[in-house]
């Protein structure tokens, strides 16, 4: 048994996910009250240059093929050993497509109990998550001997988890991992959308509050007016009325626009997780207390529909005059 | 093949949400139950699968309001088999405890397939599918998008960041975190849903000895207070519009 905390460092594709360095980050803050050393987890097959800038105590590497890339199953097993093996205080990993798959399987595997969308851990220890789409805070105790935790982005800069120095490497032996029941077959490049929506100034974003495909005139046309492109969140691109490579937030793209005007959005976690960097958030959310509006510098509780066509009008005018 | 959907009802977040008296849980007496958005995706998708190749669906969920008019639903979808769990206590179905309960169901009926939404917004110890899949002794892939039957095993779609998709071939049988069907959910109208209900039974089964062990202890709750929040602009469509043009400019984007 052991206070240090472990963090899993997510890679894809030879490159380490900025979530890993937020983890790094919270981690040191956890060490700092467990008193234990930060050891980043790193699995793969010859990836110890990811470990390059890593801010940790030290790095556990487990280096086999069947860890070239991302499965569930591969990364369980391994990390059961290793958890089981070292007792660490707390293992943190991404809430994300890759954390979400092995933090709960390991829970029910090793018995430990598991605290997910974490975003920030008090100075005294507590965890601190979000529920309910960002509208409600938990909060709670961490306990022991060891806590699996999922992270959200948020309360951490990922500048805090990296160093420029790399750390000493630790290898371990990863289990057997053969007969395995999930394989990746390959990796499928998203569609090239006819516009990079990273690149704009202006977004126009367009949540599940547009209603249907038909009121798409609406921002379209504001678009136009303005020179702005318009994006959307993730219920709009399910729905097929805009292609994915104009979706927002966790799944899709991060952005970074002048101007962000978000049009009938709530604000979960999963979207503001795409859009915390950009310039300047104007909301417009006919419920007063969506989360849009604790990252929203400007918001009004106007219908959209109300709302956007005198925009339109108004940029026009401007513009003319 | 067997396909099992098991589904949950979650705080509709477009309502008011409060804290109840203990400080650490929402006050669910006012609270308006949706099925969670990801599940409609998993019913979905599973019709899919049995549209394209054949399959025997089944959801099951726990009792609560309006629950029946959700499992109809499916039915008219083409879902075979309704089961609704009786006696879950809300105040104790985390996910640790749902997953167990689930658990024993499917020893039971031996789905090849469970498909669970990839998460809820509402609890905080780890998504249901994961552990179920530990419990059962089965893969688990999350968040995927699509669905396709090979013989023995499923080719799932998952979603990383940015859009890119990993394919996954998973052996049966295995449990999917469901977080988009290949086509958004179908609509039903109101008269199939309600001439299915005077055909399709759903079965009950009771459910005891709920183990919520190895979730998280939430000490309390509270509405965030953020650093910044924003300033609302008052007055008419007119007056904002004019206002916002105000901001735009100022900000050197028109
Ligand atoms: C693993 C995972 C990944 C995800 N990835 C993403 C992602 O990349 N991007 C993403 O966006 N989401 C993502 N989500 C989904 C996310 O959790 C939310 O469900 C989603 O962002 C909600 O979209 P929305 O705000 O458009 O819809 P809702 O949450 O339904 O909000 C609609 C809003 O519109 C307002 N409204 C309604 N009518 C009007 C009107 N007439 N005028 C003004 N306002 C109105 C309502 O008050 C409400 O706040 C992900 C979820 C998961 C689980
Ligand atoms: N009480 C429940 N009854 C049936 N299915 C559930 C229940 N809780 C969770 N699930 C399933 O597990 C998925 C993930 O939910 P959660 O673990 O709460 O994030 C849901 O989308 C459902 O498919």
């Amino acid at each position: 048994m052991s206070q240090d905390i472990f963090v899993l460092i997510e890679h894809l594709r030879g490159q380490v996910a900025d979530i890993s360095y937020i983890m790094l980050a919270a981690a040191r803050t956890l060490a700092s009250s467990s008193g234990g050393q930060v050891a980043a987890v790193l699995l793969g097959k010859d990836a110890q240059k990811l470990a390059g800038n890593l801010a940790a105590d030290k790095v556990l590497y487990a280096d086999s093929p069947a860890l070239t890339e991302f499965t569930s199953e591969a990364y369980q097993l391994t990390l059961a050993k290793l958890i089981e093996e070292q007792s660490p205080r707390a293992v943190l990993f991404g809430h994300t497509t890759i954390g979400a798959d092995v933090a709960g399987w390991l829970s029910g595997k090793l018995s430990l109990p598991l605290v997910s969308s974490c975003v920030n851990f008090t100075s005294d220890g507590k965890f601190l998550s979000q529920t309910c789409g960002g509208k409600i805070m938990a909060e709670g105790d961490l306990p022991s001997p060891t806590i699996l935790v999922t992270m959200i982005p948020g309360g951490y800069k990922s500048e805090q988890g990296q160093a420029a120095q790399a750390s000493a490497i630790e290898s371990f032996t990863p289990p057997a991992l053969d007969n395995l029941r999930v394989a990746l077959k390959k990796y499928i490049e998203p569609e090239a959308g006819d516009v990079d929506i990273s690149k704009s100034p202006f977004l126009i974003a367009v949540g599940r509050g547009i209603q249907n495909k038909d009121n798409l005139d609406l921002p379209n046309e504001l678009a136009a007016a303005i020179n702005g492109t318009v994006c959307a969140s993730r219920p709009v691109v399910d729905q097929g009325w805009l292609p994915t490579s104009r979706l927002v937030g966790k799944s899709g793209k991060r952005v970074k626009p002048k101007i962000y005007l978000a049009l009938g959005i709530s604000g979960a976690p999963e979207h503001v997780e795409g859009i915390n960097e950009s310039d300047v958030i104007v909301a417009v959310n006919t419920d007063a207390n969506a989360p849009i509006f604790n990252v929203a510098k400007y918001g009004t509780t106007l219908d959209l529909l109300d709302l956007v066509p005198q925009l339109t009008e108004k940029v026009k005018q401007a513009k003319g005059g | 093949m067997k396909i099992a959907v098991p589904i949950k009802f979650v705080p509709d977040l477009v309502e008011e949400l409060n804290i109840d008296s203990s400080g650490a849980a929402l006050d669910t007496s006012w609270l308006r139950l949706i099925i969670n958005e990801f599940d409609d995706h998993a019913i979905e998708q599973a019709i899919l699968l049995k549209e394209r190749g054949g399959a025997e669906v089944t959801i099951i969920c726990a009792e609560g309001d309006g629950v029946d008019d959700i499992l109809f639903n499916a039915a008219a979808k083409g879902a075979d088999q309704l089961v609704k769990l009786m006696g879950s206590d809300a105040a104790m179905m985390n996910s640790h405890a749902t997953a167990r309960v689930l658990a024993d169901f499917f020893k039971e009926i031996q789905p090849d397939l469970i498909l669970t939404g990839v998460q809820a917004h509402n609890d905080l110890d780890g998504s249901v599918g994961a552990l179920l899949a530990e419990y059962l002794g089965m893969p688990y892939v999350g968040y995927v998008a699509g669905v396709t039957a090979a013989s023995g095993s499923v080719i799932a779609r998952k979603e990383y960041p940015g859009g890119i998709i990993g394919e996954m071939e998973v052996k049966l049988p295995a449990v999917l975190g469901i977080q988009a069907a290949e086509q958004p959910p179908r609509y039903v109208a109101y008269s199939k849903i309600n001439q299915v209900s005077k055909t399709v039974k759903i079965e009950e089964r009771a459910i005891s000895d709920l183990d919520s062990s190895g979730g998280a202890t939430v000490g309390r709750m509270f509405k965030p207070e953020p650093a910044q929040r924003a300033e609302i602009i008052e007055g008419s469509p007119e007056e904002v519009a004019d206002r916002m043009v105000g901001i735009f400019k100022e900000l050197g984007v028109m």
